[in-house]
Formats: structure tokens, sequence, C-alpha cells
């Protein structure tokens, strides 16, 4: 365990107590035992006092941290077998997406999860977590493969963006994400898109147009990277953590509203404390939520996507203006 | 850089269109941002807002470029008392996107950076969804969304094609979740236009980017730009400071994306008018006369 966010600076100080206590072993005296019983409890009580109220900007440095379980960890604590099939067939394979058919509690699913990397080579490897168009093209290809097969659809969602590169533009990175937006509306199959981390603007709803929405607790689902929002509103990314807060974009502020259909509990102090029960929390809801789309016809189950996306937005009426 | 597709119209008509029903507001003079070149304002609404020289196309409003296309006096306006709000109660320095919203309403003659409605053209029917860059970077929000949306279920409903004008910035900020969610809900409304078999052409205008391209404006069944238009998902800006780079002259342009195979052709101004015309003959043709025949069975 680590507490390293700023933040977090009161955890770090109890648990730097907690494991000069436990170094001593055996030769802790009864009155240091109590001691280490106590911090303990207080480790418990405040990680839940400081993560019951994070601010915006504080879950967006949970969402983002490095040690936090990634595609890759849940797919290896969830599922029995997944085999990654890689390449676009057009240009070539988008590292930042991984994808291809798993065994989920015996029934096959076809994952599309987006991965960062950890350390630095990683992270250059996964593009930082940024797709190219291959890696929207790759999603859709295994996407039609799953509604050929009739296996449903399990989307992992975690990107900051779309990598806003001159290639990228080149090879259409526009057209690459909206035509998954497009197939996604009708794909004859159930799909279900959980936000694990940072849901980044259309590069992370490229694949997730689902009929069932789902964010673990810490994770963000945003229409752009704050720094990115509060340099366009503020003209300076230092607003960065003003824009978090001004365009609710938490877990829990998106179910409040009614905008997502599930939050994911996460386990105490974040997902990255406990990678296995992080990882038995979002499995429990997949399943539950597989189960219950399965039980739907398709067509309903269509109609029941379209109405979903059709009626998001908020207006009202005015007089048409004068001209 | 990239021959025009289309070759210079035949129907003169196009070129002496007003952009104003008769009333020009009267600019005297204007400079051309591109090539510097100062022009006389009365000639330069003539030559449709298009510098003579460098062949700079400046930004139309929304009711500008529905007069350029429509047959006079077609023009049907829909869905004109939709107004955004403010879902989130959002305030960036210091300024309520309500009292922004308030401010743009009142400083133009548009509800939203969206106009929709129905036309003829060449009296062939055309549902249509102008963007008007004006009102907030032609942003899209919840109202730009719903608009699109609906302009597309007007098509279908009268069987009519869809022409789609971009003209945005993006997804508007200030609405958060919501504008994000309107790429997904536009391009939603666009497979039941597919099923309906109706064409959809996409306009891409200065500037198509951001959410907007990639969403509708990319998904249509031919899609057009203006020359020199910007055309990207991310924004020159964007791209330059994640790059470490200079974009070289030209990129991310309408030619630049046509030489890349994303669109189908870069049309001057002058030949958008006839170039539709084409378009809509070539793709409602059978149509109608499958509906023909279907009617003498």
């Amino acid at each position: 365990m680590a507490y390293d966010l700023e933040f977090e600076k009161p955890l770090a100080d109890i648990e730097k107590r907690i494991i000069n206590l436990q170094r001593k072993g055996d030769r802790l005296r009864a009155d240091e035992h109590f001691q280490l019983q106590e911090a303990e409890r207080e480790l418990r009580r405040r990680t839940e006092e400081i993560y019951s109220k994070l601010t915006a900007w504080q879950t967006v440095q949970v969402a983002r941290y490095k040690d936090r379980p990634y595609s890759a960890d849940y797919l290896r604590l969830m599922c029995d077998d997944f085999f990654e099939l890689h390449g676009d067939r057009a240009f070539g394979d988008d590292r930042a997406i991984i994808a291809g058919p798993a065994r989920l509690e015996g029934e096959t699913v076809i994952f599309v999860c987006q991965q960062k990397g950890r350390d630095f080579k990683e992270r250059q490897f996964r593009n930082l977590g940024m797709s190219n168009p291959e890696g929207y093209r790759k999603a859709v290809r295994l996407m039609q493969q799953a509604e050929k097969f009739g296996f449903p659809v399990v989307c992992l969602i975690d990107t900051p963006a779309a990598f806003p590169g001159l290639e990228a533009e080149e090879r259409g990175q526009a057209r690459a994400i909206a035509e998954s937006l497009y197939l996604m509306t009708g794909l004859r199959v159930p799909i279900i898109a959980t936000v694990i981390g940072e849901g980044g603007s259309g590069g992370g709803l490229a694949i997730s147009v689902a009929d069932c929405i789902l964010m673990l607790e810490f994770s963000i689902y945003s229409v752009a990277p704050p720094e990115a929002a509060a340099n366009i509103l503020w003209r300076d990314t230092a607003f960065a953590a003003q824009a978090a807060e001004a365009m609710k974009i938490t877990a829990r502020e998106l179910k409040a509203l009614g905008l997502i259909d599930e939050l994911v509990p996460e386990p105490l102090g974040g997902a990255h404390h406990n990678y296995r029960a992080a990882a038995d929390n979002l499995k429990v809801a997949l399943l539950k939520h597989l189960a219950e789309l399965k039980k739907l016809p398709v067509d309903e189950l269509l109609e029941k996507r379209y109405q979903k996306y059709r009626n998001i937005g908020v207006f009202g009426y005015a007089d048409a203006p004068a001209r | 850089m990239v021959k025009e597709a289309v070759p210079p119209s035949s129907a003169q008509a196009s070129s002496t269109r007003p952009l104003y029903g008769g009333s020009s507001p009267g600019n005297l003079a204007v400079k051309c941002p591109k090539c510097r070149e100062m022009l006389v304002g009365r000639d330069w609404e003539k030559n449709l807002k298009v510098c003579p020289r460098c062949n700079f196309h400046f930004r139309l409003s929304a009711y500008e470029r529905i007069n350029l296309l429509a047959d006079p006096g077609s023009f049907v306006e829909t869905d004109a008392d939709i107004i955004s709000v403010d879902p989130l109660k959002f305030v960036s320095r210091s300024q309520p996107y309500a009292r922004k919203l308030d401010e743009e309403r009142a400083n133009s003659d548009l509800n939203e950076a969206t106009v929709t409605g129905h036309v003829t053209i060449e009296e062939m029917p055309l549902a249509l969804a102008i963007m008007d860059f004006r009102f907030i970077g032609g942003s899209m929000g919840s109202v730009v969304g719903e608009k699109i949306v609906r302009a597309v279920e007007l098509a279908i409903e009268k069987h009519m094609p869809l022409l789609i004008a971009s003209a945005s910035g993006g997804a508007r900020m200030q609405e958060g979740f919501y504008s994000l969610m309107q790429l997904a809900k536009t391009s939603a409304a666009l497979t039941k236009l597919c099923e309906a078999k109706l064409p959809f052409i996409s306009l891409l205008t200065d500037p198509t980017s951001g959410g907007v391209t990639a969403s509708f404006a990319m998904l249509g069944d031919v899609i057009l730009a203006e020359p020199g238009a910007l055309v990207c998902f991310a924004g020159p800006r964007v791209i330059e400071g994640a790059m470490h780079i200079k974009l070289p002259e030209g990129a991310v342009t309408a030619e630049f994306v046509l030489q890349h195979g994303m669109i189908d052709a870069v049309v001057h101004r002058r030949d958008l008018r006839s170039t539709l015309i084409r378009l809509l003959r070539l793709y409602t043709q059978s149509a109608s006369e499958s509906q023909i025949t279907h009617a003498q069975k």
C-alpha cells in the first residue's frame, strides 16, 4: 500500500507509524501493540473520511493514479482465458486498445479495452493510452465479430483522449471514432461499457455506446480532459481543477445526475489498494447486467439502446429570434 | 494542391444569388485575412464572401448559407424555439453559462448554433441543418444535438434527403457529459436515416473540428468541403502542442483530408448549389423512379 497523492498526506503519516511498529515484529511491547491496532483503526477511519468527500480534482488524481489497476489487470483477475487479437487488417495494430475473446464465468465475451502503461517504456508502448484510428478500427472489427457469433461485448474505458497527432488525422481519426459510434448503436448483441479510470472525450466515448454504462467509484468521464477544457474556457491549463469541478466529471456526480447506470464500488482507498476486490466487484456488476440484458429480445434491446441516447440532453423553449 | 473535383457551374444563377434577400448590411470595405487585400464590401458580397484574389472563403452565417443554396422563399424553419439551458450550473471566469447564453442570443439573430428546417433546391425537397460558428464557436451541446437529430427525423418523416453543413469548434465544454453524449446521439440517429435509405450529404465548412467531425460530419454518404476549410479532429494548436512540431502549411484543411481519402470533393462556394443539384438528382432519381413503378403496380 502506498498513500502518495497530495491529499493523502495525513494517511501517509499514519501508515508510516504503522510500518515502524510492524517492523518490530515479535519485539512489540503490549502498549505498542495497542498503538498499532489504534493506528490501523485510525487509518481506516481517516481513509473512509477522505475518500467519502473527494473533490473532483482529487478524483482525477485517483483515476489517473499510476498504480491503479488497468484493463489487463482486470482481464487477468476476472477472466479464465483472454486471447488477445491484434490489428485492424488495414494499417497496423494499436497498442492502446487490447481486444479479444475471453471466458467470463464460463461464457465467451468479446472484450475491447483501453490499456495504459505503468513505467516509462510501457507508457511509450501504449502511447499513454491514447488510440490512433487503427485502435478504433480494431474495436469495430472485433465488435462485428461479436455480432456474428452472438457474443456480448464488454468495453473497459481508460484513456485521456484519442491521440491528437498529425498521422492520426491523416488516417482518419474522426471517421474512425464516428464509425465506431455508428456501429455500436445498431450492434445486435448486448454491450456493457465500464469506465475504470479516465473516460476521456471522443476517444473514450468511441467504444462506450452501450446498453449499460458502469463507472468505477473513483473514475471520471469527461467531454474533454480538464486541462484541455481549462485551456478553452480559461485560456490557461492551470485552471484544470476548476474545469474538473465545473464539468461534473466524477462517477458519483454523473450517477447523481442519472447519466450513468451504475456505480461499481471500489475497495477502501481506491482500486489500487486491493486489485482482487476491485476486480471481484466489477465482475459481479458485469455478470448481473449481462444476465439482465440477455433476457431481452434483440429488437427490444436495440430500441432501448437507441432511446437511451436519443433522449440524452436538456433544453428549454423560447420565442424564435426576430429576424 | 488538389484540383476541385467538380467542374465550374453551368447554372450561372448560383454566382449571382444574393446572400441577403436584397438588403445588404453594407460593409464598405473588408480585409482578406489571408492575402491582406482590401476588398470593396459590395463586390465581396456579390462574390459570395470569397476573396477574388486568393479564393479565401469567409465564414457564412447559417441564414446566408441557406440563401446561397435554397430556392428563394422555400425555407421553412423548424424547432427555432429550442434553447439551451444550463444543466450543470456552469461557471467559468466568473461568468455563469446561463448568462453567456442570454448574451449570445441577444447579440445575434440565433437561438443556438444550428438552424434546421426544409427547403427546395431546383424544386427538389431537402431537409437541412446548418451550423453557425458565430454562436459560441458553433459548439455542440444538447440543443445542437437535438436539432440535428430532429432534422434527421424530419428527413425520414417527409422522405427527403438530408444536408448538414458543419461549422464547429467541437463539443460545448459548458454542458460537460451532455455535450459528449451528443456525438453518440447524432450518430445513432443517422442509423435510422440509413434504414430509411435516404441520402445524407455532409458539407464541411470552416472550421469543422472536434466532436462534430468525430460524429455526424464524417458519416455522410457524400462528404463535401469548402476550399481551405479547417477539417480535423484535434485542432492545429492541440496537434502542435502534443507533437511538439510546427504543422506544415495546408495541414488539416479540406484539401488535406481530400488527399487522404476522408472526403469526396472540395467545392468552391459558387458551385455549391449546382453540385447539390447534381447530387440530389443522382441520388433521388432512382428512389422516385422506384416509387413511380411501385405506384404503377
